[in-house]
């Protein structure tokens, strides 16, 4: 092993949602990603030997802590990354914390990760539910969209969203004139679709997820939802729901994501790369983005540090690092873990405006990542003085 | 505007409405279900699967051979009772001499291979299907927006239900079914094929499942986990109704789909438990069921 | 359609009586099973040997209403979830030590039980099934929307504590010594119960109700003694599992539980003493060893529960128990 000890062997670890609700934004997707960021980052040439694991936490909690503590203890994997389900995610933080090592969190959606259950060793990358609410919740008021009604899962998340969107909301001198709560999971929302209807509010807002999300959306239509003159505005949606729903359904919608496959010719350049390796061709989803973007900006961490011995060392670095990659553009790290880039707000397109398969949405506006997410100094997060 | 109980009239009758609509599904599964088990005594978990497999064929059909709705009406449930047929002859029919318990631990197997084929496969986010154009848009009732669509699932439900009741309680083949089901020795001895029976009685009951597949894969996302949402709720309708009895599911699937409407107006939140409360009410005082035969 | 009779007639797990030598045969496995808890932490993970454990006493717990009170129930991650909460939060938020948390978790789960079963044991056959499977889905219900359970987070950062508020439990090896004892008598205590006057009642109505009755045994009050031990130690399993993962989540209380520990217990031979371990054993090894191999894990648990019900009802020890024909 003549050259060894010049080398830093670096062992990634992607956690995700293989065969449940969100494998479509996290499964394959995630490693595929990962590893084109390896392909990129050339690790010889900064001394490093980067391997890349896989796993499916089912999103169960207690699957994801017991493949994570597995990991650190047995198999020397140093950073642990996708993670997707909220749930999984604080339970993975709590392992890495306990066994110091890395992990940075693409998909899930709570705030909580750089709030009150922060740690030295998590990041959080791509977006949160304050984010969401930011983004959807005061664009579309500013719009002209200032009366609301809410369809929300009964759930802790559902809850927090419709919280979090209300709260923006209001700040911007909009009115929730009503509120629904449906029971999670549910497949049939016509009933609550015609209370959202009864009400008149002019939008619509979509505090729920996943199947629930597209289920309310595919049934909005059968009820002539938006030619009735009201906008649904979708708080959680990803590309890959539209792709499911189609134009002819999800048309007029409107959401918020920090990220689209054709928003320019470097997303557009990976997007095709990360294409041609995944079956159906399906391109690649925010999430999937995120994983491309942490896990090249932990190597040019670990890269200046040599060594991927301290986990919180090495997020203390990638926190003192401004983050650049062709994906996200320009950002940086907060001291609470939190990645700050810009979001945007997305339109779905008509039918007709639409050429492919997965040409879906139409860019409104920019929303400048200072303005989106939660300031530094109302998470609670016990990292941050003063 | 007149209410009752703080909710505008115009409002309950439109919950209404739709809750017979969503009793449509529950009727048409857990009449499924019923044949199954009153003829069979077999508790077929993997019901939820073959509806699921219903509304994945109805979408084969239109991708790949660019059949539209109307003939995956026909071919969809006949693709799923051949399945059905093939599943009964190579797997089920050696369970019949065995505690029915053993047949729900099979079928619940067969349910998770199922599922996770199609997940495999197709992933979860659900595929496009749309409402055909014959029956899309709606009809501007006094108290709501009905969809076309909707009406139709009423329709077809109850025409369904009411034509397999008539065959099974009115024609001399269904005569040969209860009866081979009541004693089928005797009935072997007469000269009448059991077996054969008992697997065209399974292929029909999932014909059934996959029925109701095509009818929602329109409305509701056409993905692998459809079915085992569904399928606890169907669950409790039958053992509502009564195990046995085919009217009675039929009934109790689109009463409970009215009181599941009623819930979701006054107290949304309880929508999806309320029919376990009454299921476990139901139990207790009348364990056979609302319709069955034997306590 | 005479449920009851079909029952009656072929049990659905029926246990083979046991002598003299067959009761020093299983006094030399419950040797060899502590020797071996005490060598394995040496050779394997003890993370995973704790999960294999928790689930092991769980089965254990089903298997006890099922073998030998002839009861399935689908609901049984009721009482493991529920107790699993019970003892996350007090060791949480109200700062008890692990044993005074487990205590809680396990008396919770006993209450449960007594509530439930009064329930359900007023119907027989897949009538029983169906109740406790009802009453599960509210338990599922009532944890997706109450405060404490932290919906479908969960209580996360259970604190690992310290034993009597002197022993830490933070070291893996020390919880697991902990767990093993929790585990052995657990065992232990479910292998007097079927061997004691009270079991034998038991396997009388399960075997012929109508006759026990006749001969004067109240089988109802039986029937809810057993189901109350059988949820209380599945409380116990689920109050150790919080501590040792130090979260408790929807998972626990979800039906795909309930079926989980049901596949445990028919692969590892139902009604059998010491089919359950063996069956969490297989069932736990699979899911961490399949892991990665992301969606095949249902399917593949699909085909175990398809070929086991077909070709394999005793199970493994089933199995070996028919061959060395001796009750294990």
């Amino acid at each position: 092993m003549g050259t060894a000890a010049a080398q830093t062997n670096v062992k990634i670890g992607i956690l995700g949602d293989r065969s449940g609700a969100y494998s479509d934004i996290s499964g394959e997707g995630s490693v595929v990603a990962a590893k084109l960021a390896v392909e990129d980052f050339k690790p010889e040439q900064h001394g490093l030997k980067v391997e890349i694991v896989s796993a499916d936490h089912q999103n169960k909690p207690d699957v994801g802590a017991a493949i994570a503590r597995q990991w650190y203890d047995r198999d020397a994997v140093d950073m642990i990354t996708d993670g997707v389900t909220s749930s999984v995610a604080l339970a993975i933080s709590q392992v890495t914390k306990e066994k110091n090592k890395v992990f940075v969190d693409t998909g899930a959606g709570t705030a909580d990760l750089t709030g009150p259950q922060c740690t030295p060793n998590t990041i959080h990358w791509v977006y949160d539910t304050v984010a969401l609410a930011n983004g959807t919740g005061g664009a579309m008021v500013k719009r002209g969209g200032n009366t609301w009604f809410f369809l929300t899962a009964d759930y802790v998340f559902g809850q927090t969203l419709q919280r979090d969107t209300s709260a923006v909301i209001a700040k911007n001198g909009g009115k929730v004139v009503g509120s629904v709560k449906t029971p999670f999971p549910t497949s049939d929302f016509s009933s609550f679709l015609l209370q959202a209807q009864g009400s008149g509010a002019k939008v619509i807002g979509l505090a729920n997820a996943g199947t629930d999300t597209i289920n309310s959306i595919k049934q909005a239509g059968e009820f002539g939802i938006t030619e009735g003159g009201q906008a649904l505005a979708g708080l959680l949606v990803f590309s890959s729901d539209v792709h499911s729903l189609g134009t002819k359904v999800a048309q007029g919608l409107v959401l918020t994501e920090p990220f689209y496959w054709d928003l320019n010719d470097q997303t557009r350049a990976f997007s095709d790369r990360f294409a041609k390796q995944m079956k159906g061709g399906s391109k690649p989803t925010a999430n999937h983005a995120g994983v491309y973007s942490d896990v090249l900006h932990y190597l040019k961490a670990v890269a200046e540090l040599k060594s991927t011995a301290d986990g919180a060392a090495t997020v203390a670095k990638m926190k003192a690092m401004p983050t650049d990659d062709p994906l996200f553009g320009k950002g940086v790290i907060r001291a609470d873990g939190r990645k700050i880039h810009d979001m945007y707000l997305f339109e779905v397109k008509k039918p007709a405006e639409s050429k492919g398969e997965w040409d879906l949405y139409k860019k409104l506006e920019t929303i400048p990542g200072d303005q989106v997410f939660r300031p530094l100094n109302e998470g609670n997060c016990p990292l941050v003085k003063g | 505007m007149t209410t009752i109980f703080g909710v505008p009239t115009q409002a309950l009758f439109g919950q209404l409405l739709l809750g017979l609509i969503n009793g449509s599904f529950y009727a048409i599964l857990s009449l499924g279900l019923a044949i199954i088990f009153g003829l069979l005594n077999i508790i077929n978990f993997a019901h939820g699967a073959l509806y699921m497999m219903g509304a994945f064929v109805a979408w084969m059909l239109l991708t790949y051979f660019g059949l539209g709705y109307w003939w995956a009406l026909g071919l969809a449930p006949l693709v799923v009772g051949a399945f059905g047929i093939v599943l009964e002859r190579v797997l089920i029919a050696r369970l019949y001499k065995l505690d029915h318990l053993y047949g729900l631990l099979l079928t619940f197997g067969l349910a998770l291979i199922i599922q996770g084929l199609f997940r495999n496969q197709y992933g979860v986010s659900g595929l496009p299907y749309a409402i055909p154009a014959e029956l899309s848009g709606g009809q501007r009732l006094p108290f709501m927006f009905l969809p076309n669509y909707r009406a139709w699932v009423v329709v077809a439900s109850l025409t369904v239900c009411i034509a397999t009741w008539l065959v099974i309680e009115k024609t001399k083949l269904g005569a040969y079914l209860r009866a081979a089901t009541e004693n089928p020795t005797l009935v072997q001895a007469f000269g009448v094929n059991v077996p054969l029976f008992l697997t065209l009685t399974y292929g029909f009951g999932v014909a059934l499942a996959g029925f109701a597949g095509v009818l929602a894969a329109p409305i509701y996302s056409v993905n692998p986990n459809m079915g085992a949402d569904i399928i606890i709720v169907v669950f409790a309708v039958v053992v509502i109704g009564g195990m046995g009895s085919i009217i009675g599911s039929v009934i109790t699937g689109f009463a409970l789909g009215l009181v599941e409407g009623l819930t979701k107006v006054f107290y949304p939140e309880a929508s999806a438990t309320v029919i376990f409360v009454i299921m476990v009410l139901v139990l207790l005082v009348k364990p056979a069921g609302l319709f069955g035969r034997t306590a | 359609m005479a449920d009851t009779a079909a029952l009656d007639a072929a049990p659905i797990a029926a246990a083979l009586p046991t002598t003299r030598d067959d009761k020093a045969l299983h006094r030399l496995i419950f040797v060899g099973i502590a020797v071996l808890l005490i060598a394995a932490p040496l050779v394997l993970y003890p993370v995973y040997l704790m999960k294999v454990l928790c689930f092991a006493l769980f089965a254990l717990a089903f298997n006890l209403l099922l073998g030998y009170g002839g009861l399935l129930s689908f609901g049984h991650a009721a009482y493991f979830g529920m107790a699993s909460y019970l003892c996350a939060y007090t060791a949480k938020s109200l700062g008890f030590t692990p044993e005074l948390a487990i205590l809680s978790g396990t008396v919770t789960a006993a209450l449960l039980g007594l509530v439930f079963g009064a329930l359900a044991i007023r119907r027989q056959g897949i009538y029983f099934s169906m109740i406790t499977l009802a009453l599960a889905q509210m338990v599922f219900f009532f944890s997706l929307q109450a405060k404490f359970t932290g919906g479908e987070d969960g209580i996360q950062a259970v604190p690992r504590g310290a034993l009597f508020g002197m022993f830490s439990l933070a070291d893996d090896r020390a919880m697991y010594a902990v767990v093993a004892v929790v585990f052995m008598a657990g065992m232990l205590l479910i292998y007097r119960i079927i061997h004691s006057p009270f079991g034998q009642v038991l396997k009388a109505i399960r075997d012929n109700e109508p006759r026990a009755i006749s001969l004067g045994y109240r089988a109802n009050q039986y029937k809810l003694a057993v189901f109350v031990l059988s949820a209380t130690l599945a409380g116990l399993a689920g109050s150790t599992k919080a501590i040792v993962f130090q979260l408790a989540s929807l998972t626990d209380v979800h039906w795909s539980m309930s079926g989980e520990v049901v596949l445990m217990t028919l692969v590892g031979g139902m009604g059998t003493v010491f089919g359950p371990i063996v069956g969490a054993l297989v069932i736990v090894t699979m899911e961490t060893y399949l892991a990665q191999f992301g969606a095949w894990v249902t399917i593949i648990q699909g085909c175990v529960f398809v070929l086991c019900v077909l070709l394999f009802r005793e199970g493994i020890v089933g199995l070996i128990a028919k061959l060395i024909r001796r009750p294990l």
